[in-house]
């Protein structure tokens, strides 16, 4: 910085021809305001105080720009702060009605019966149960995707399919949930003979449709910068394709990997529209794949319209929303681990 | 042949059936979509409000306010987002700071669009008295797309060459000049995917808004961002659960999902052709 701060003075002060010329070695050995005295002589004296307090000036706002943009780079951190702290301030007051344990643990959501129940499993659980249904269909669907994009795909078929993903990625959760609620509920009522079409099974498929994107890309992009001497290493000492991609690439990439699954659960945990719309919205315990439930997000969204402002509701949708919020910053951060721990640097790190 | 080979072809068959499922599935939504969606639009469709209890009428006033809290939303995160990715390609050093500030940019991308929602009820409509309004939903999604933007523009800085800098450097730019007259133009293009893909994510952002911004029905368009305005998604939410005849409206549903879809894959189409006109080049 210092250094640069000196090359930029130098050059402030001499013209630009001669900051080519042969004459730099010397520069620094003669006396700089001397020196760019000589150069502008005919000039008045007065604009070189300026230059020099020009100097001074470049320097500080060059540090008044790197502060400014280091505070916006600091908003994200101050936002996530702010997220917690107003959750808290809004959430926590629902403890003095219920105990935290019965919050979590309780298994009635009866919040505007007479006396409310606060008890938030069904809720978690349904959560936890749709978002690991979804993860059966959307891991095995995601990952397969990335290596036939990554490894069998020709190039060409790459680049129609790569975009296509991209394009699932960007459809937006509110016509995801639209076209589960019209489309695939009255399907499955019809053909699996169901009460409702609206259930756990449908809400999970809608979910990892909506997941596949975020693990396939992440997948593939680990999959695509595996070296190339790896595979080759591999295919030279006769291994097949098939067991070149199981031996080397997979465990070779396997961090990405994870990273892109844990990403995608943690998407479809948070996501709220599908589930909302198309998971039934019974608040129990499910017992079967194919029983309504009502995950975490969803019940946020469909209650805080009627629960009164600063009402015991209000407090525990809140609390829900602070339940929610750490669920998915554990996803996160492990994510954020395994791609920092398990970074793949070069083929020596295997 | 060799019965290596066969169980290898078996694999690769199961494995690129897997990756068409996907494709298929879209195309299956896509075809539900537009089949029953294509005849409820019209022109009048378009530039008529609702009326009739929504059962009737167009959409005009849910594109306006999905157009004006998407661009609404950028004014706010463009700024931040380009500025804290300056910062992380130009400046930042490795150490504690940079990773606590990348965890931070990490976990806010993780965070649930409708925890979001709960943080704008809760600080911006609430706290700062903004109440339901579009400056509230601006604000809680321009927060939403930060992350989008600032990884987006961070690779667009990055990837201009070393010896654009270094020779703008060498002549006697300051930091600054540097940055301002020569990586951010030549990221410029990166930074425009970026800010349309960020676009085409809040445009389709429902839960966010639900109750920072959207409103069940307004009559006319708002005169100041202090009103709330009707959306896309949520209308779509609305007619399709809570409108007074759900059978009866269904053809306006799938008109609303048509254009809001549409919409989507416009921007993310001009993202990509973008994309690869710059790779042209490079």
């Amino acid at each position: 910085m210092k250094k640069r701060s000196i090359q930029n003075s130098i050059s402030k002060i001499i013209p630009m021809p001669l900051a080519f010329s042969p004459l730099w070695p010397f520069i620094p050995i003669c006396n700089l305001r001397d020196f760019s005295l000589l150069l502008n002589k005919g000039r008045s004296p007065n604009t070189q105080i300026q230059g020099e307090g020009s100097l001074l000036s470049y320097k500080t706002k060059d540090n008044i720009i790197k502060y400014l943009f280091f505070l916006c780079a600091l908003v994200s951190v101050l936002v996530l702060g702010l997220i917690v702290y107003f959750l808290f301030i809004e959430g926590v007051p629902i403890f003095k009605v219920v105990s935290f344990k019965d919050f979590l643990f309780g298994k009635y959501w009866y919040p505007t019966s007479d006396p409310p129940s606060f008890g938030i499993l069904p809720l978690f659980l349904g959560s936890i149960y749709v978002t690991g249904l979804s993860s059966v269909f959307s891991i095995p669907l995601g990952v397969l995707t990335a290596i036939y994009l990554a490894e069998i795909a020709n190039p060409k078929t790459r680049s129609i399919i790569k975009p296509i993903i991209e394009l699932l990625a960007a459809l937006p959760s509110v016509v995801i949930g639209f076209f589960g609620m019209v489309v695939v509920a009255p399907f499955l009522q019809k053909y699996l003979d169901l009460d409702t079409g609206l259930n756990m099974f449908n809400a999970a498929l809608m979910l990892a449709f909506m997941s596949i994107p975020t693990i396939c890309s992440i997948s593939e992009d680990a999959i695509y910068s595996v070296p190339r001497e790896l595979k080759e290493g591999s295919l030279a000492l006769g291994a097949t394709h098939l067991q070149t991609i199981i031996r080397v690439i997979l465990p070779a990439s396997i961090s990405g990997i994870s990273t892109g699954v844990i990403l995608g659960m943690s998407r479809a945990i948070g996501e709220t529209m599908v589930v909302l719309m198309v998971a039934g919205g019974a608040a129990m315990i499910p017992e079967s794949i194919f029983d309504p439930v009502r995950p975490m997000p969803a019940s946020i969204a469909a209650e805080m319209g009627e629960a009164p402002y600063h009402s015991e509701h209000y407090f525990a949708l809140f609390a829900i929303g602070i339940v929610l919020f750490f669920l998915t910053l554990i996803f996160n951060l492990i994510a954020d681990h395994i791609s920092h721990k398990y970074k793949q640097v070069g083929a020596s790190t295997l | 042949m060799d019965i290596k080979k066969i169980k290898e072809n078996i694999v690769f068959w199961v494995i690129k059936s897997a990756a068409f499922l996907n494709l298929l599935a879209l195309t299956i939504f896509l075809f539900f979509l537009v089949k029953n969606g294509i005849s409820a639009i019209s022109w009048k469709f378009l530039v008529l409000p609702p009326r009739d209890m929504m059962t009737k009428g167009g959409i005009m006033p849910c594109i306006v306010g999905t157009l004006v809290l998407s661009l609404g939303s950028i004014i706010v995160s463009l700024p931040l987002g380009v500025g804290a990715a300056i910062y992380l390609c130009e400046y930042a050093k490795q150490g504690k700071m940079l990773r606590i500030i990348r965890l931070g940019i990490n976990n806010l991308a993780g965070v649930p669009s409708i925890v979001f929602g709960l943080f704008g009820l809760a600080f911006f409509a609430t706290y700062l008295h903004f109440k339901v309004s579009i400056l509230t939903g601006i604000l809680t999604l321009g927060l939403l797309s930060l992350p989008v933007i600032i990884g987006t523009s961070e690779e667009a800085i990055r990837s201009v060459p070393d010896t654009y800098k270094e020779a703008s450097i060498a002549l006697g730019a300051t930091k600054w000049q540097t940055i301002y007259k020569i990586i951010l133009p030549s990221a410029i293009p990166g930074i425009m995917t970026g800010v349309i893909l960020s676009i085409s994510r809040v445009a389709g952002e429902t839960a966010a808004i639900m109750y920072t911004a959207a409103v069940f029905y307004s009559p006319h368009l708002p005169t100041s961002i202090f009103q709330p305005v009707m959306a896309l998604p949520y209308h779509i939410y609305v007619l399709a659960t809570a409108g007074t005849n759900i059978d009866k409206t269904r053809p306006l549903q799938y008109g609303t999902a048509l254009v809001l879809v549409g919409l989507i894959f416009l921007m993310n189409f001009i993202a990509i052709m973008i994309r690869s006109k710059k790779q042209a080049k490079n």
